[in-house]
């Protein structure tokens, strides 16, 4: 009993204490492993270090492993466009080509559909029944797993742009980038589309009010008062939906038709960085392969990592002027 | 006059794409759940859900393979991502400033974008290549580390709600630091914490990219955790793949089950957030 009560009391000063030196505190004051506070204090702060020594466990992971084809190759991985298993020569120049294709067509196709969510949730009918209707959907249209979303492009889409191919006289693959394009379209709209809603319900009521007053029509208010003003958030939802797009795995590599070599039209097969990871690691022997695969693994973390932070750094911009 | 109507057509014209558009976006939903279900049902029983997948060409079989897999590498990434998820948004939401707590921040931002098959990855090399086996295991702990991010920062966001008087009481009553926070605080924030932790397990059920190489697909039924594991999304996967037509309907069957379990878990993390709200 008389323990115990010590104990409380020397925590709310050690707590009091923190209060005063936030941000400074001495955790250690204590001997870390004698009292349960002392613990508890050295559990969290270890949780929360582990979040720091996976983040770094990850990226050092991704460097070692791919270090044999960093030496072998240099720069060289980048621009060269052979990917050869048999004579041991990689270059993921076509994997780059396939993902930077399909991932802004991808946020091209997208844009029209998530701008319009977005307009539509945000400004035209913010809170009656339809648009609460809609907005789950969308909701759900972001839970969907992304290997029934491939499943489904498979089986109904990959005939559907097969005939459109068929009438356009190109070569009839069904699968190849532009199906796959349309998939992570469809894929992305949730994205952009939430957060454009949330940015544009945040365009004061006064600016639409004053733009009203003078006889503005609607779709006059949204292009010259209500588009301006959340142009930045837009963009970052955009970023962000990008950064899905690239690095989507299964969806792709379901219907993007796995082929290694620089893409000729967006009808052609490809294969993305990601696709080509799902499909060839674990057929991959020797070093040099692996480690290829790993590196082409490490850029899809780098490039997906810098729009990220790029996309959220405009979001907190934004919040912060808001 | 000619000009005032011009606007007012423009502004009409312009409602309407809107509005087309907005609603054409969500044909996929309806379409992908149209087929699922139309191509799914037919295929689920008890014996869909309980027996083993045939050899090729027999018709019949079912996933239980996949479903006691998907529930064994759920139940890892949860005893691993849960504690450890739980204590480190403790962590940030009691220290709002500071320089780890920023750095935390960032780091589970990043973690939060890593793209799910780098996971795979890392999970490969850190689990599978040291015990030279596919596990459940290493599956489970790549799906772990894409829970954690999910966990911290619902359980940060809630738990920064709670209101500094609770705990002053608590502390006030001599109560010790972590009684206060596991008695008190984290009680009060429980729906928010718990809707986190759904959502987490929403997000990686569906999950394959993870999978390819860690959990690696079982045709057959396995307990041991230390033994490749089937899985749901990985069925879908190499059975869409393949060029049987009866496997085919086993996959329908397969999405059908797997993206049902996953709407509910995401509209139950909803009505969870509507239901048990966090106020004071």
């Amino acid at each position: 009993m008389e323990t115990e009560s010590n104990t409380g009391a020397i925590s709310v000063i050690e707590f009091l204490d923190a209060v005063k030196n936030s941000g400074k505190t001495k955790r250690w004051q204590l001997d870390p492993f004698t009292t349960p506070e002392s613990i508890f204090r050295a559990l969290l702060y270890g949780s929360a270090f582990c979040m720091v020594l996976l983040l770094a466990g990850i990226l050092l992971t991704l460097i070692i492993e791919s270090f044999p084809a960093i030496k072998a190759f240099g720069l060289k991985f980048l621009f060269s466009k052979t990917w050869d298993p048999v004579t041991e020569e990689f270059g993921a120049l076509p994997f780059l080509i396939g993902t930077l294709i399909t991932s802004f067509l991808a946020l091209a196709i997208s844009i029209p559909f998530s701008l319009s969510l977005s307009l539509y949730l945000g400004e035209y009918a913010a809170e009656d029944f339809l648009s609460s209707l809609l907005r789950s959907a969308v909701e759900l249209l972001a839970g969907v797993p992304s290997v029934i979303y491939g499943f489904w492009g498979l089986f109904i889409l990959v005939p559907v742009v097969r005939f459109i191919e068929i009438k356009l006289g190109v070569t009839p693959y069904g699968v190849g980038m532009l199906t796959s394009s349309l998939i992570l379209a469809i894929m992305i709209i949730p994205y952009s589309a939430s957060l454009g809603r949330e940015v544009i319900r945040l365009v004061p009521i006064e600016l639409k009010e004053a733009a009203y007053s003078l006889g503005a029509t609607r779709f006059e208010v949204i292009r010259r008062v209500i588009l301006p003003y959340v142009v930045s958030g837009i963009t970052a939802g955009n970023i962000l939906a990008l950064g899905r797009a690239i690095g989507e795995t299964m969806a792709v590599t379901m219907v993007i038709g796995n082929s290694n070599f620089i893409p000729r039209s967006i009808f052609a097969p490809a294969n993305t960085m990601a696709s080509v990871i799902a499909n060839e690691f674990t057929e991959a022997t020797g070093t040099l392969y692996l480690s290829s695969l790993v590196e082409i693994g490490l850029l899809l973390f780098v490039v997906t990592m810098v729009i990220n932070i790029l996309g959220k750094q405009i979001i907190k911009k934004m919040s912060v002027q808001v | 006059m000619d000009r005032f109507r011009f606007r007012l057509y423009k502004d009409r014209l312009f409602k309407t794409a809107v509005i087309l558009f907005s609603f054409s976006s969500v044909l996929p939903l309806l379409l992908i759940l149209f087929y699922i279900f139309k191509n799914g049902v037919a295929v689920i029983n008890w014996q869909f859900l309980t027996s083993l997948p045939r050899p090729m060409g027999e018709i019949g079989g079912g996933i239980s393979n996949a479903i006691v897999g998907t529930g064994m590498l759920l139940a890892v990434s949860c005893l691993l991502a849960i504690p450890l998820g739980v204590s480190a948004g403790i962590y940030l939401a009691e220290h709002k400033t500071g320089r780890l707590s920023y750095l935390v921040r960032l780091c589970v931002e990043i973690l939060q974008g890593i793209p799910s098959i780098v996971i795979g990855i890392i999970a490969y090399v850190w689990i599978v290549l040291p015990l030279r086996t596919f596990s459940a295991v290493s599956g489970g702990i790549a799906l772990a580390i894409m829970m954690l991010p999910v966990i911290v920062r619902s359980a940060e966001e809630t738990l920064k709600l709670i209101p500094d008087s609770l705990k002053e009481a608590a502390l006030a009553l001599g109560v010790p630091y972590y009684k206060t926070i596991l008695k008190v605080v984290l009680p009060a924030g429980l729906s928010g914490v718990v809707t986190g932790i759904i959502l987490s397990i929403a997000r990686v059920a569906g999950e394959t990219a993870p999978l390819l190489f860690t959990a690696f697909g079982n045709p057959f039924m396995n307990f041991n955790l230390l033994k490749p594991v089937n899985s749901m999304p990985l069925l879908v996967f190499n059975y869409a793949a393949s060029p049987y037509p009866e496997w085919h309907t086993l996959a329908w069957g397969t999405s059908l089950v797997l993206g049902v379990f996953v709407l509910l878990l995401n509209m139950f993390a909803k009505v969870l957030t509507k239901k048990w709200k966090v106020q004071f």
